[in-house]
């Protein structure tokens, strides 16, 4: 499955070949990945469901001229937040498989894809109707002559830079979070906590904050 | 490269709709959060697609910053579902209902 994904991005490349059948492979591609997502009993087969995806999206950023978001794509989500995904899958011991016949909440399943049909239905029409994809074309261009990543580039140190500047407090903040989540808990928090769950206020918050708050 | 943007917009429709019914469906919260994942990339395929549209880059260039974002949530997410197998055995999203009344 992946030489044939890896055959469609070099096909991609040629602006000759028929784009129609490159469009319908990959679109086929995601498509079968996301349902897969959704229906697999395993989570491993899930993340790697996910990949297929992630793929199919690159193929599709390829095809609209977005070769470096194409690589992003393939080597930060395929490479690393899947792998993240596998890493604590396997970490935690959960690729079991999940019995998903059975409907815990009565009602749930038939209600959610009712609204999601009507959703998508909402949608295809709004955009149908409304003609999103008629718009002035811009000055300053992607058509520009310059590669692609040049462009990108230019715009992100120059009209966004603020943002830029932005997601990197966000990716320190996130990585302190993550450390202070991932941090095992101090000794004393270890002595089985549903004996002292007895629903006072007070030894809820001293459960909480045990696995928090640096011992002295 | 002749495909019309709305066929780029119906399937970037149909992946969000899939994530979105998997984000409702499923239980497990590891594969909920590969069901946003499908939405994110979605908005992904949507931002390319209007990118193109418009001849405007800014659309690539917040397909970066939402790949970043994506990162970060997946991290902060993944910690939180570490956290929560250190008090029960499993990943079911229903069996969260500690801050039920």
């Amino acid at each position: 499955m992946t030489a044939a994904v890896f055959s469609v991005l070099v096909t991609a490349a040629h602006p000759t070949m028929p784009d129609v059948g490159v469009f319908a492979v990959a679109a086929a591609i995601i498509l079968a990945g996301a349902i897969g997502v959704v229906v697999t009993r395993n989570p491993v087969h899930s993340a790697l469901m996910l990949v297929m995806t992630l793929f199919g999206v690159a193929v599709m950023f390829v095809l609209q001229q977005a070769s470096f978001l194409a690589a992003v794509q393939v080597i930060v989500y395929a490479g690393a937040i899947v792998v993240l995904f596998l890493f604590v899958i396997m970490f935690l011991g959960v690729d079991r498989e999940e019995d998903i016949a059975a409907e815990r909440l009565r009602g749930q399943r038939p209600l959610a894809v009712a609204l999601v049909l009507l959703g998508t239905t909402g949608l295809l029409l709004l955009g149908e109707v409304s003609k999103w994809t008629t718009g002035q074309p811009h000055v300053a261009g992607i058509d520009s002559g310059a590669p692609n990543v040049n462009l990108i580039g230019k715009s992100l140190y120059t009209t966004y830079l603020f943002p830029f500047e932005a997601t990197s407090a966000l990716l320190i903040i996130a990585v302190v979070g993550a450390v202070v989540l991932a941090r095992r808990p101090p000794v004393v928090a270890t002595t089985s906590p549903d004996d002292s769950d007895d629903g006072s206020p007070a030894s809820d918050v001293a459960d909480a904050s045990d696995g928090t708050v640096v011992d002295a | 490269m002749s495909i019309n943007p709305a066929w780029y917009l119906s399937l970037s429709i149909v992946l969000f709709a899939i994530g979105a019914l998997g984000v409702l469906v499923r239980r497990n919260v590891l594969i909920m959060f590969m069901c946003v994942e499908l939405m994110l990339n979605a908005s992904n395929l949507a931002f390319v697609t209007f990118a193109r549209t418009l001849h405007d880059i800014g659309g690539q260039v917040l397909v970066f910053f939402v790949l970043v974002v994506a990162a970060a949530e997946v991290v902060v997410g993944l910690g939180i579902v570490v956290a929560i197998f250190r008090r029960r055995a499993n990943a079911d999203a229903d069996d969260l209902h500690l801050m039920k009344g």
